[in-house]
């Protein structure tokens, strides 16, 4: 197991009212997301806890992809990683993202 | 006075030694080791069908049990290297040089065994490219082919595994070799004819059916949302611009996502009619809910596929099949037909380079390269036109004269940018290479050449390498859609952006196509079950594939 995290500015704070959400699983090659409403407006964070060791530098280009690319503002991710392929781990992200932005509690 | 007929009497005389065994033409399954004890000479080539599906496991077995003081050193050259007993006859003494195609089972103990130097190595062909080396220098001295069933004069029906059986029995039996059959019963008259009596010298009854490999399916269930937008890309960004109608499909996962999105995406896109009409392909259960929705006009194929027996013969409008009902499928015929009747080639691949050179080959496994090279590969005798092969001929040589241009055919390679266990796709050099070195052949085993590769399809876009006018555009061109493998996070941004506003790359939102979309919901099928349904229940899975 290995733990990352990573903490960005970001421009504008993401849309919706909704307080949290979920999506994905924890299995092989796939993740689980939890999205929280937690943050001030400018900030994002995305906790890691990921079963492939050494994959850092990957984490780091596809979280700052996803931040440049969804402005997800005042939301804290936390990741609980079953060895997901990249593009596994940007789409269920922008789930997670489209999930929080409805409207809803 | 010299005689101009030494191999005709040869192949009398092996016939006369085998006589003593067989009833008529037919030889009892206990005496098969002696009658090729009898008819095998050492060094002879012997072609053991070995298809990519059908196997004469009978007579492999056989072969291997002969005495070593009668038959020994054989040159082997067959299509396909399948079971444990193809590659037995090496570590016993039997063969020892081989010529072939394919070895997909049996990719990495082949790997061992040249590494071991337990094989002589020909080469490895292109399944079209061995077949039409039998005509030349690897005629077959005998045969060993296996069959559905003889009528007592030898007339053999192969049912819907022809695959390659009339192309070995054509170069053996008509240049002094001499054919033997494995059937699985021997009949009063054969459904159809496949093979001629006179071609086929003995017949052995079988106890059990000879061995077929499910090789084409593809459960729904096992597709991802990464494969399923790559498809919706290849659908909407190659499919869709050039008006693909003539094609063949891989054998992949994504591939198989084409063929279920077909019904859902394509149909929305409106595409019905103008595109996947006709294939060279296999019998792919995904391809069911297309054809049943109608897409689908006209399917020549390579082999049979296990379970689609009863849904080809009800669907004879598009598949071809014999006098009986049954499918009737040719391999040289239908690669044939994907060389030069096809306008897109789109498969997958293990390892692709910065030049878009593509192989199957790891340096622990050899699994041939089957068809895909024929059928990934621009045909430079062609010369029929058609809309999409004229339109990528433009694309690649914009201020050539019309009338002189050569088209293009499309090869398409498409895949995630990470693979199995996250192994990327894109690679710096290709392990084809260092095997290459290390066996020091003539040639690394290249799957598909990168100047045959006109576009790659990955979940981060289409790279359209026909636009590419330098090396370096094309290495950026295939960086920018190499998504998070080293290749890709090493790309030029700047290159790429600009390659992006000329349409060499397009990215998932050029298209308009959001990512987001890309949901299992699409799949017109999405599970096994679902399919036998679309069949109407003339589908049956084989049971691997059956979990309910």
């Amino acid at each position: 197991m290995e733990d990352l995290n990573f903490q960005h500015q970001v421009r504008a704070r993401a849309g919706g009212t909704r307080q949290s959400a979920i999506v994905g699983v924890v299995a092989s090659g796939n993740l689980e997301v939890l999205v929280e409403r937690s943050l001030p407006d400018a900030e994002c964070a995305v906790d890691i806890k990921t079963a492939a060791v050494g994959f850092g530098a990957v984490w780091s280009a596809v979280i700052g992809d996803f931040v440049e690319r969804y402005s997800p503002g005042g939301l804290k991710f936390s990741i609980n990683d079953g060895g997901a392929r990249p593009d596994t781990v940007s789409l269920r992200l922008a789930q997670a993202v489209r999930l929080i932005a409805e409207a809803g509690q | 006075m010299t005689s101009w007929q030494n191999n005709r009497a040869a192949r009398d005389a092996r016939i006369a030694a085998g006589a003593g065994l067989a009833r008529g033409k037919v030889v009892e399954a206990h005496d098969v080791t002696r009658l090729l004890e009898a008819v095998v000479r050492p060094g002879d080539r012997v072609c053991l069908e070995g298809d990519n599906q059908k196997q004469a496991d009978l007579l492999s077995s056989a072969l291997l049990a002969v005495d070593l003081s009668k038959v020994n050193d054989l040159h082997m050259v067959q299509s396909g290297v399948v079971l444990p007993e193809h590659l037995d006859l090496f570590d016993r003494g039997v063969a020892k040089r081989l010529d072939y195609a394919y070895s997909g089972p049996q990719s990495a103990r082949i790997a061992r065994m040249l590494f071991g130097g337990k094989i002589e190595l020909g080469a490895v062909h292109t399944y079209l490219e061995l077949f039409a080396r039998y005509f030349i220098d690897l005629t077959p001295h005998v045969a060993l082919i296996a069959a559905v069933s003889a009528d007592r004069e030898g007339n053999l029906y192969t049912g819907p595994n022809t695959e390659d059986t009339p192309t070995v029995v054509e170069a053996t039996a008509f240049k002094d070799g001499v054919v033997i059959a494995q059937v699985n019963e021997i009949v009063d008259t054969v459904p159809r004819v496949d093979i001629p009596a006179d071609r086929v010298h003995f017949i052995v009854k079988a106890d059990k059916p000879f061995f077929v490999e499910p090789l084409f399916t593809r459960d729904p269930a096992a597709i991802t949302e990464g494969q399923i937008l790559t498809a919706m890309l290849a659908i909407k960004g190659v499919y869709a611009p050039y008006r693909v109608q003539r094609l063949n499909h891989g054998i992949g996962f994504s591939t198989a996502a084409i063929e279920l999105l077909l019904p859902t995406f394509g149909e929305r896109l409106g595409l019905k009619g103008t595109i996947a009409t006709h294939f060279a392909l296999n019998p792919h259960p995904a391809l069911i809910p297309a054809i049943e929705s109608g897409w689908v006009r006209q399917i020549h194929s390579f082999g049979s596929e296990v379970g689609m027996d009863d849904y080809i013969r009800a669907r004879s409008d598009i598949y071809f099949t014999g006098p009986d009902g049954s499918l009737r499928s040719n391999r040289a015929f239908c690669q044939t037909a994907g060389l030069y009747a096809c306008d897109m080639f789109i498969g997958s691949t293990l390892q692709i380079d910065l030049q878009g050179n593509s192989s199957t080959v790891t340096t622990s496994r050899i699994a041939g390269f089957g068809g895909a090279p024929n059928m990934g590969a621009d045909a430079r005798g062609r010369r029929h036109p058609s809309e999409p092969w004229l339109k990528a001929g433009a694309e690649a040589d914009p201020d050539g004269s019309a009338l002189m241009r050569r088209g293009r055919k499309l090869v398409v390679q498409i895949g995630e940018t990470f693979g199995d266990k996250n192994v990327p796709l894109f690679v710096e050099k290709l392990d084809a290479i260092e095997l290459a070195e290390k066996l020091k052949l003539d040639l690394a085993p290249v799957m598909i050449y990168g100047d045959d590769v006109t576009h790659i399809v990955t979940e981060e876009g289409v790279a359209n390498l026909l636009l590419c006018r330098t090396a370096q555009e094309r290495e950026q061109a295939i960086r920018g859609v190499a998504g998070y493998t080293d290749v890709g996070r090493r790309r030029d941004h700047g290159m790429v952006s600009r390659l992006r506003e000329r349409g060499v790359i397009r990215r998932p939102e050029d298209l308009g196509i959001n990512p987001l979309d890309a949901d299992r919901s699409l799949l017109a099928a999405r599970s096994i079950k679902d399919l036998v349904h679309w069949s109407g229940g003339l589908y049956a899975p084989p049971s691997k594939f059956r979990n309910w």
